[in-house]
């Protein structure tokens, strides 16, 4: 933890055991001028270029993306984050976030543009030497080239290090043969330039840049997929494959850094696009809430739809708020890590890194924001929802697949706790003691009282005793199964499941408390809704999911006072959330979308 | 060549309109601001689109408002444009405006200025008209194609039931229309050096407006609709009859 103009910055993990306040965290309110630009732009990009012609693009007509992708590039949408050198614009790492936010509401090109500009392009520029990123990242940057990524074979999907394929270095030393297959390889059908991972001689797990037309090179028909129809998705196989034994992109046998890392970025910014993907199913919602009427009303006067507008608002807002939250910790990382002499790229890697539970955390809740939201949407749509002439059938169909890639939401859950786990041990993270506190708080007599009468003193109470749920929770689980504690999958989910709460409860909370601050309280009411909610959701979940874990493994006595004290850390004060959501609710009905 | 395009902001096209002040005032707080889109797309980009072939021209762009107009001003520079001016004014009255930017235009002696045909808010149509009379140079309005070729230009502008060409030696003020440019997107590189694009604001000339808003009002809300089944064309011709009145 370290002071920067009066900014305590946390650590990776560190919000477990740590308070921020408002003037800490970044929020969405705070975008300069130019990043809100930026953000317009990217919204105007997809209404004007992309959703005119989505129907064409979801028949997957020969050539129409890459033109898409191109025209992108003209609008500088390719390289936002690359340094200028490689025909980048060296914007910073929230602006590149905004960004991927704002072309999020593209369907199929969404997710080629994000598999473009992430996966597809930044192995090359992270790993790559000089002359692989001369070569190939200027023309990623223009959409001259387009960028794909292959990792997951047939038989290793989340066991990525289990993959078959293999490498072997010619008897002249001057290519590698690979010999394997690739699959879900998206942009695959028309992408340039391939980042595959192989294994040296069998066991050494190495990344390649392969181009297409290297000798033994092919790709297999397009997949029928659920969703996202308009993406291409191929299988690739290599049969004596020739790649030039200079496009191994970074070290024999480190292919693994390069395959997880990249991965945490892609966390954080699957979130920010799923968010742009909540955010106009939503606002379709209001819209057809609005117009669709029923029994001679508008059926956004009833009470059932407006219950689940609010829930979708709830939710995305949640999602936005640590969002940014994060995506500015990563930034402020990343320029300090520059400043103490690294590398651009070596800084992000490194700030993403130590970010990476956070990562996790996003990539899970946003995904999962968009199911919601667009399944509530679907259901809003009622019969129309299940057709094809509204966009909201297809948003549904297209949400699914972001709860499997990156990662899938269960292997997240698992690495959420695995990573704080990992740190402590290595004493980057100091969970022993503040577990300790909370165990000996269990054995003590309850605080009943709140004498702190400052602005939110009770709902940063409840987020005190969220986090001290998850302490004791997890320290108890700890204690009892040991290193088996790997083997205990599903407690593992509950406890990840409880900080996904609380991270998001906490960037909810700060961000109403800086809002509250900058406009005053008037004028944040219905925000105040928002993380009212929020938190009174919150809490039953935290205390089931608390529950669930402990009868895992306690037992007896022990077990009791858990329960005990896990029903104190997870009170809160009633709410009538009826009211408050048909407030947040009305509030969109009267602005005709989702403004917060 | 030096190019003048006249910006105004006007709220976007979904905005919720309503009035204060007893109906003498646009209720501008939760307003959505754009660049009225006659003056971006048409006017603004074909000047932007005349720079492009020719590198040598300057292009300006011009508006009077208060501070609130500056985002919008930036938005513009990010299309396109080497500098803004902003004449530190709010005040509605068309003349008003056009003497303000009458006096900024005689000192900068462009030969070309461009507005759009009106704004989509206050509809008035007549500051292009006004701002030419001011500077005695001729006026064309509605143009739907504007050429330029060293001291004049060829216009195409819309007439009832066709279409007229003129010709006419610059300098000129020209009210732009559909046809005249397409609309673009400002890229990241725009975007981007807008911020460095000087914004210069002066104050205005000291002028009274010839005009004063009484009031405005909302149109009445839209009646139900009554659906009438395919095959009763009687009760159709009775209700149009009886309750419309209208044969």
């Amino acid at each position: 933890m370290e002071s920067v103009e009066n900014k305590t910055i946390l650590k990776g993990g560190e919000w477990l055991i740590k308070e921020s306040t408002a003037n800490d965290i970044f929020i969405r309110e705070d975008f300069s001028e130019e990043q809100q630009m930026i953000m317009d732009m990217c919204s105007q990009f997809i209404q004007t270029e992309v959703l005119p012609i989505i129907d064409r693009i979801d028949k997957l007509e020969p050539g129409l993306m890459r033109s898409l992708l191109v025209k992108a590039g003209e609008q500088g949408l390719l390289s936002t984050s690359f340094p200028e050198e490689y025909g980048g614009l060296a914007k910073d790492f929230i602006t590149s976030t905004i960004v991927n936010e704002g072309l999020g509401n593209g369907f199929s090109f969404s997710v080629a543009i994000a598999a473009h500009t992430g996966i597809g392009s930044l192995p090359i520029l992270y790993f790559g030497t000089e002359d692989q990123k001369q070569k190939y990242i200027p023309k990623l940057a223009s959409g001259e080239f387009i960028g794909a990524y292959g990792l997951t074979e047939p038989g290793s999907g989340s066991d990525a290090l289990g993959a078959k394929t293999t490498a072997r270095l010619s008897e002249d030393g001057k290519y590698y043969l690979l010999n394997g297959q690739k699959c879900w390889i998206t942009n695959g059908g028309f992408a340039d330039v391939y980042t595959v991972f192989a294994k040296v001689d069998g066991d050494k797990f190495t990344a390649f840049i392969v181009e297409r037309g290297f000798e033994g090179f092919t790709q297999g028909p397009e997949e029928h997929k659920m969703g996202i129809k308009g993406s291409s998705t191929v299988q690739l196989y290599f049969q004596d494959c020739k790649v030039p034994a200079e496009n191994v992109l970074g070290e024999i046998g480190k292919g693994h850094i390069i395959a997880f890392n990249i991965l945490n970025i892609g966390r954080l910014k699957l979130c920010a696009a799923t968010n742009g993907g909540s955010r106009s199913a939503l606002d379709m919602s209001v819209e057809y809430a609005i117009n669709r009427e029923q029994f001679n009303t508008s059926i956004s006067n009833f009470g059932a739809i407006k219950e689940k507008l609010a829930n979708m608002a709830i939710s995305l807002w949640a999602s936005d708020s640590a969002l940014y939250r994060t995506a500015a910790l990563i930034e402020e990382k990343r320029a300090e890590l520059e400043a103490s002499g690294k590398t651009h790229e070596q800084a992000l890697l490194g700030a993403a890194e130590e970010y990476a539970i956070e990562c996790a955390i996003l990539k899970v809740f946003g995904s999962e924001v968009l199911d919601l939201v667009t399944n509530e949407g679907v259901q809003i749509h009622g019969g129309n929802g299940f057709s094809d002439e509204y966009l909201i059938s297809k948003a549904y169909r297209d949400s699914r697949i972001n709860r499997i890639y990156e990662g899938t939401n269960e292997i997240n859950r698992l690495l959420i706790l695995d990573m704080t786990l990992k740190r402590a041990m290595k004493g980057r993270l100091d969970l022993m003691g503040p577990a300790m506190a909370v165990a000996n708080e269990l054995m003590s007599i309850p605080d009943f009282g709140n004498d702190d009468e400052t602005p939110f003193s009770e709902q940063k109470k409840y987020i005190i005793n969220f986090k001290k749920a998850i302490l004791m929770v997890a320290g108890a689980a700890v204690q009892k199964l040991m290193m088996n504690i790997d083997k205990e999958q599903e407690v593992l989910i509950h406890i990840a499941n409880m900080a996904i709460d609380t991270y998001h409860a906490e960037s909810c909370l700060l961000r109403l408390m800086k809002l509250t601050e900058k406009n005053g309280e008037a004028n944040v009411a219905v925000l105040k809704d928002i993380v009212d909610c929020f938190i009174y959701d919150a809490a039953d979940r935290i205390n089931k999911n608390g529950k669930d874990a402990l009868n895992a493994f306690g037992e007896g006595d022990e077990l009791r006072i858990m329960h005990i004290g896990l029903k104190r850390f997870t009170k809160v004060q009633p709410l009538n959330s009826k009211a408050a959501k048909r407030r947040i609710a009305d509030k969109m009905i009267a602005d005709r979308k989702y403004a917060f | 060549m030096k190019i003048l395009v006249c910006i105004s902001k006007t709220p976007d096209t979904t905005s919720k309109i309503s009035f204060k002040e007893n109906n003498t005032k646009f209720e501008e707080s939760g307003v959505q601001w754009i660049i009225n889109p006659y003056d971006e797309w048409y006017a603004l980009v074909r000047a932007i689109e005349l720079k492009e072939k020719d590198a040598s021209i300057q292009l300006h762009l011009i508006s009077v408002g208060g501070a609130d107009y500056d985002p919008v001003i930036r938005k513009a520079l990010a299309l396109g444009g080497d500098e803004a001016i902003r004449i530190n004014a709010t005040n509605n009255d068309s003349y008003f405006i056009a003497v303000q930017i009458a006096e900024v235009a005689k000192q900068g002696g462009y030969d070309l200025i461009l507005t759009g045909k009106e704004t989509i808010d206050y509809n008035s149509s007549s500051v292009g008209g006004m701002l030419a009379e001011l500077l005695d140079v001729p006026y064309i309005s509605l143009a739907t194609k504007v050429e330029v070729n060293n001291s004049a230009a060829t216009v195409n502008r819309e007439i009832e039931g066709g279409e007229e060409t003129d010709e006419v030696s610059l300098p000129v003020v020209i009210s732009c229309q559909k046809g005249v440019a397409e609309q673009r997107i400002p890229n990241m590189r725009g975007i981007m050096a807008a911020r460095t694009k000087p914004l210069k604001v002066i104050e205005p000339a000291a002028v009274e407006a010839l005009t004063n808003v009484v009031s405005y009002e909302l149109p009445a809300p839209k009646a139900g609709v009554k659906l009438v089944a395919a095959d009763n064309v009687q009760e159709l011709v009775r209700l149009l009859h009886e309750e419309a009145k209208v044969i």
